[in-house]
């Protein structure tokens, strides 16, 4: 009798087995490590193995395998990178993701194969309008947020021009419309300067021009290590005190060590917008940051602080289906709930699964340790959805 | 016109016109008299840099930073000859492409171990980090002025060398006939070595004045040096006076282009539609100007007599 029934029981594992097909939670993740912005994926992946380690390397009983790729800041490397990850390693998220050029062309790799993207940083119109997709999520925001969450400190701060500059690609034309979509006053001068791996990080045309402008302000978006070359020249031509000096992905926890070795000072006391800090107080934040600066020895970034919530929300997906990763519905359902510890505190996702969520004025001060890091001033925008939500049909 | 505007877009011109002149001098002196394709010349600019970088760091001052890595790099240029270069000059410029590319990335990936790959930054003394006021109320980073006025210098030495002195003459003269040099006794692989450790050092002090700006970071020598052989082949390969030029025009056409070029493409097209040309147009202008050169001087436009 004992008998028949292990065999019973064998009998039905064996035949459960198929229809848990994986045994493992395959992600992979596609970031920039060469060339001068593997700064950022450098902080994104140290954030992803922290999260790996938080959760002990397993999702609803399954191992996680975790596939990195680096897209050399290049979309056509990014695009075959994810199709190698579609169709060789068969992973079943693919996430990751700096760079909105990058993203918007590897989107249809990731999308047509039945796979789920997440995006844990780039955050392109086109996918929060029109192209919107049922398995793409953003674990950050949309490009035009930050910057409009800037345009209404602009008009708070009663600033009635500003001259604005931005590389020329996809995100860099989101930023500038969106600060022109929300800030009241006028426009004197826009530049757009060359982006890429061979990107322009010398600014003294530009900054002569925002000078000879006469705008009250100049507002800038640089991500990466071009924001702390920016900020070294506009102090070096003097503009600190003339041109005051609003950034939105450009001071930030990359930019701001290498800011205070060169001892920077101007960038004490500037002012930025984000929909996270290091000092946002929330339990699970405060567990990744501590956890973060314990095992890096630094304060990790945005980037980072999205990737660490791009891990556990495919977590809450995967436990939501109890590890059957072929139930793609009840995964994409679990998602949308967004009922996950969130580093950014609890939010919500609109119809094109873009996060509804706080942004956030925060300034450049020093921490109790003396390490430059910024502080969340006050909120601008809350529970602020994008605006191209209205133009997915979802 | 805003005229000042355009006397500090001038400025700026310049010294994005000398900085490419330090990178041409020792890439012409290697192509052009020793006939080496060197495409790891922009890894020496690299390499000088975080050289600069660490004894900036170490020794807390830039100018002692810069007085020690000079030697260095120059050095370090010596090495890459004895090792590497030395037994290629009589391969063709194929085997030079392929042996140097393969530096580069031995370079990159040594920095990357080295220092990482974030980068590094070099605190400048106060002295050399305010402005100054020109003429008519202007005002200029010093950091700048000082990098258009020790480009000038170093080139007027380059041209002291070249032109007035034995060891000038016996580069010029080992550039037009090696086996002549060498029947009258002198070496000419010695004299090769220091040509190309003088070289490592010019890209070397290049690297140096650009990091305070821009940062040290991996792969900054590769992009520049695309624009220094351009630079060169206006110029006339192997003529140090026509780098020279050619570095200004270069160096002006970039900066005014960036300044300017949108407003002028305004006039005819959607002000959206200048603003996103204006760059790519603007990053092409340089190329544009080769192919012109190109076409109806294809000896560049100052070509060595020697030849």
């Amino acid at each position: 009798m004992y008998k028949k029934i292990t065999a019973l029981a064998a009998l039905g594992a064996l035949l459960a087995a198929p229809a848990m097909a994986a045994d493992k939670v395959k992600i992979g993740f596609v970031t920039t490590i060469t060339t001068p912005a593997g700064v950022i994926g450098q902080d994104m992946v140290d954030a992803v193995n922290l999260a790996m380690d938080d959760i002990g390397g397993k999702m609803g009983g399954l191992d996680v395998e975790l596939i990195i790729e680096d897209d050399a800041f290049n979309p056509p490397v990014g695009k075959q990178k994810v199709d190698k990850l579609v169709k060789q390693d068969d992973v079943d998220f693919v996430a990751g993701f700096i760079w909105s050029h990058v993203l918007l062309a590897s989107k249809k790799s990731a999308l047509d194969a039945g796979k789920f993207l997440i995006s844990s940083n780039a955050g392109p119109s086109q996918l929060a309008g029109d192209q919107c997709d049922k398995n793409f999520f953003s674990a950050s925001w949309q490009n035009d947020q930050t910057p409009m969450a800037m345009g209404e400190v602009l008009n708070q701060n009663g600033v009635k021009s500003v001259y604005v500059m931005a590389p020329n690609y996809a995100a860099g034309k989101n930023m500038i419309a969106g600060v022109e979509r929300t800030f009241k006053g006028k426009v004197v001068g826009r530049d757009l300067t060359k982006w890429g791996k061979d990107a322009q990080l010398d600014f003294s045309a530009e900054l002569a021009k925002a000078k000879a402008s006469g705008a009250d302000a100049l507002w800038v978006f640089y991500p990466g290590k071009a924001g702390g070359a920016l900020i070294k020249q506009y102090e070096q031509a003097g503009l600190l005190g003339q041109l005051p000096l609003y950034t939105v992905f450009t001071v930030d926890s990359i930019a701001l060590p290498k800011l205070q070795e060169g001892n920077l000072k101007g960038v004490m006391g500037s002012l930025n917008t984000q929909h996270w800090g290091p000092d946002l107080d929330n339990p699970q934040n405060k567990k990744f940051v501590e956890g973060f600066k314990k095992k890096y020895g630094r304060y990790p970034s945005f980037y980072a602080a999205q990737s660490y919530d791009t891990i556990f929300m495919i977590k809450s997906a995967v436990e939501a289906v109890n590890g059957n990763l072929d139930d793609m519905d009840g995964m994409r359902a679990a998602m949308k709930k967004a009922d996950f510890p969130s580093t950014r505190g609890k939010f919500t996702f609109g119809n094109n699964h873009f996060p509804i969520q706080n942004f956030y004025l925060r300034e450049v001060v020093t921490d109790a340790d003396g390490v430059w890091t910024t502080k969340v001033v006050k909120t601008v925008l809350e529970n602020h959805q994008d605006p191209y939500a209205g133009e997915c049909k979802m | 016109m805003d005229w000042g505007l355009f006397t500090i877009q001038m400025l700026n011109g310049l010294q994005l016109g000398v900085l490419l002149f330090l990178l041409a001098a020792g890439l012409t002196l290697v192509f052009g008299i020793m006939d080496f394709v060197n495409l790891a010349h922009g890894s020496l600019y690299m390499m000088g840099a975080y050289f600069c970088a660490t004894l900036t760091q170490l020794t807390d001052s830039f100018l002692l930073g810069v007085v020690l890595a000079l030697p260095l790099t120059a050095l370090l240029g010596w090495l890459v000859e004895l090792i590497v270069v030395r037994a290629l000059y009589t391969h063709d410029h194929l085997d030079h492409v392929l042996a140097t590319f393969g530096l580069i990335l031995c370079f990159d990936t040594a920095v990357d171990y080295i220092w990482g790959p974030t980068g590094m930054a070099i605190p400048l003394p106060d002295f050399l980090n305010g402005q100054v006021t020109l003429f008519g109320g202007l005002d200029f980073p010093v950091f700048r002025l000082v990098i258009i006025f020790s480009g000038l210098l170093v080139a007027a030495l380059l041209y002291f060398m070249v032109a007035h002195t034995r060891l000038g003459m016996l580069i010029r003269a080992g550039a037009s006939n090696r086996t002549m040099v060498m029947a009258l006794g002198v070496d000419i692989g010695k004299l090769f070595a220091l040509v190309f450790a003088v070289g490592a050092a010019f890209a070397g002090f290049a690297g140096m004045l650009i990091a305070p700006i821009t940062e040290a970071s991996i792969g900054m020598g590769n992009d520049i040096i695309i624009v220094a052989f351009v630079v060169i082949i206006i110029g006339g390969i192997g003529s140090i006076k026509g780098a020279f030029v050619a570095a200004m025009i270069v160096g002006l056409i970039d900066t005014m282009g960036r300044s300017f070029l949108d407003q002028l493409l305004k006039v005819f097209m959607t002000a959206q539609n200048a603003e996103t040309s204006a760059p790519a147009l603007s990053a092409m202008a340089i190329y544009i100007l080769m192919a012109v050169v190109l076409a109806f001087r294809p000896q560049g436009l100052f070509p060595p007599k020697v030849r």
